[in-house]
């Protein structure tokens, strides 16, 4: 269940991006989501791709720092309230969100989260029981 | 001309040599007796002290280093009992460790009388009013200063370091008529001055006494300019004894050195061989009438050039000109000695090895600032902006424990910054000095 999600540490000077998507885009690497975290002199990078292992060893070949962090996909619906269903649940377990990113996925009614929380396992557990659907690492690197 | 003590500041160069020569005897038979450090290093160059007779023989006396005074930390070459020593002073070493140094009662006076000289030369008198805005502590500016002030029976305000507000209150209501504090502070409080909407007129100030880092002579002429006052070069480091090791006189053109207390010499720093008047090398210091911590040709890595020449103003001791730069890394900012392995002790700590980094100097508003870019190591890194701005925050605590100097921490990309021959390069300074 759980997503592996690269990240990448960026100076904060123009092309570094640039450079980062090339290296990727070479080696044919499709990136599905992704989002920034800045500060004035430095941001972090963090990437959700069809292939994590190769992306990260494609960026470590090219200088850049990278890590990978386990994350979680979730669907919502794609409706006023439909992300605070899902983040009453957590808040209701007292799981804490450390960041989250919303991103595009193929359906129409559906919208998708990437959430990195405390505890990824508990989390799955009460997602799933309450119904929201948490979405299959497999099925998001395909996406 | 107003001298303190002219019987030594304007003796004959043969006099000089004939009071150095004696003292020089008297101060090698001291250290060999005293001292097992300097004893085992002339027993292996072969030299007895009855070998010592005259300033000629200074020449075949081994050096002294400043790592010999970390080797040796804290008390190790201090040459009579500790019961004998009435103060200590410390500045900051490169791997952290300190330098500290030790007066008996009889060197605090010598320090007050070369002081005394150098206030002199500044025009001071006991009608003075001194302001010492060095930092009173372990840095030697503060109390140095304060004891030459008090010898020469002018009024000390001590007011010490900082507060720059309270400085010129203080400055304008106790009316006083000179300063004591680094050159950029000066300056500083020569803008602060015109901010606060005092005028040059408002003051009593006639002159200064500015040092512990360098500046430029545009600098100086603008100290001059501003605050209206005459301008005073020192020079001193803590291992010699503190301010006070030369000074300017009125007529700028070198800083005169009480010769009778401290011989200089200047050498090729690589070769080590002695280098006549008028060649720049490394300035190297012989104290001739210390007791707690006689120091035997200590190599102070400042480079500078003596003349021998009687000045305008009618003192005959030597004069040493303006430092002109350092033959190892160190740094002054803003009058703290920073080593680039300082900085590295301090990131060591942070992770298991230590990152490469860049420290880049910068003097904005006549203060200086220091910026560390360290690069971004695997080890390092995490997604979350919180856990990097924590290790930015424990690098820059680390280093203000350390040095005690505020630094911006810059997380850099790796290899971004220069190397040169496999070694990355250290330091950049910006400095328009």
């Amino acid at each position: 269940m759980l997503v592996k999600q690269i990240s990448v540490f960026l100076e904060n000077k123009s092309g570094r991006l640039a450079e980062v998507t090339k290296s990727l885009g070479n080696e044919g690497i499709d990136i599905s989501a992704l989002s920034i975290a800045d500060t004035t002199d430095f941001g972090i990078l963090r990437l959700i791709v069809n292939q994590p292992e190769k992306a990260e060893k494609v960026l470590k070949e090219n200088g850049f720092t990278v890590s990978s962090t386990n994350v979680i996909a979730i669907e919502v619906e794609d409706k006023p309230g439909g992300l605070a269903v899902a983040l009453d649940v957590l808040e209701s377990e007292s799981i804490g969100i450390e960041y989250m990113y919303a991103f595009i996925g193929k359906s129409e009614e559906k919208a998708l989260v990437i959430l990195r929380v405390e505890d990824s396992q508990k989390a799955i557990e009460v997602l799933n029981n309450k119904n929201i659907k948490v979405i299959p690492s497999k099925e998001v690197y395909e996406l | 001309m107003q001298y303190w003590n002219s019987t030594y500041e304007c003796m004959s160069r043969e006099e000089m040599r004939k009071v150095q020569s004696e003292r020089l005897s008297n101060i090698v038979k001291k250290i060999y007796h005293n001292v097992p450090f300097y004893r085992a290093k002339m027993q292996k160059k072969g030299i007895e002290p009855g070998d010592i007779k005259s300033v000629d023989d200074l020449k075949n006396l081994p050096f002294t280093y400043k790592q010999d005074l970390r080797d040796n930390y804290p008390y190790g070459l201090f040459a009579v009992p500790t019961s004998e020593i009435v103060r200590i002073h410390a500045s900051s070493g490169t791997t952290g460790k300190q330098t500290v140094v030790g007066y008996t009662r009889r060197d605090l006076d010598t320090w007050a009388e070369v002081i005394a000289r150098t206030l002199t030369c500044a025009g001071a008198s006991k009608e003075s009013f001194i302001q010492v805005a060095y930092g009173y502590g372990l840095f030697t500016g503060g109390l140095g200063v304060h004891y030459g002030a008090e010898r020469i029976g002018a009024s000390v305000i001590p007011i010490s370091g900082g507060n720059t507000s309270r400085q010129l209150q203080i400055m304008k209501d106790f009316g006083t008529t000179h300063l004591a504090c680094t050159p950029s502070y000066a300056l500083y409080l020569a803008e602060e001055l015109e901010e606060a909407g005092f005028k040059k007129g408002d003051l009593k100030l006639k002159a200064g006494v500015f040092g512990a880092e360098p500046w430029s002579a545009n600098m100086r002429n603008e100290i001059e300019e501003r605050l209206g006052i005459l301008a005073i070069d020192i020079y001193g480091l803590s291992e010699v004894i503190g301010p006070g090791v030369a000074s300017e006189c009125p007529c700028k053109c070198g800083m005169h050195i009480p010769e009778d207390h401290f011989i200089p010499e200047i050498i090729n720093p690589e070769t080590e061989e002695v280098l006549s008047p008028g060649e720049k090398g490394e300035i190297v210091f012989t104290t001739i009438t210390k007791e707690g911590l006689p120091l035997i040709r200590y190599r102070t890595r400042d480079l500078s050039v003596l003349n021998y020449d009687v000045c305008e103003c009618g003192r005959t001791s030597v004069r040493m000109s303006k430092v002109s730069g350092r033959t190892d890394d160190m740094l002054i900012i803003r009058g703290v000695n920073v080593f680039p392995s300082q900085i590295e002790s301090v990131l060591l700590e942070i992770g298991e090895t230590a990152p490469h980094y860049l420290l880049v100097v910068d003097r904005v508003d006549n203060l200086d600032i220091l910026e560390i870019q360290v690069e971004m190591t695997p080890g390092l890194f995490s997604d979350e902006v919180k856990k990097l701005e924590e290790i930015e925050g424990k690098i820059k605590k680390g280093i203000e424990s350390t040095l005690g100097i505020n630094a911006k921490i810059r997380l850099v990309e790796p290899k971004s910054i220069e190397r040169s021959e496999g070694k990355a390069k250290r330091v950049i300074d910006k400095r328009k000095i």
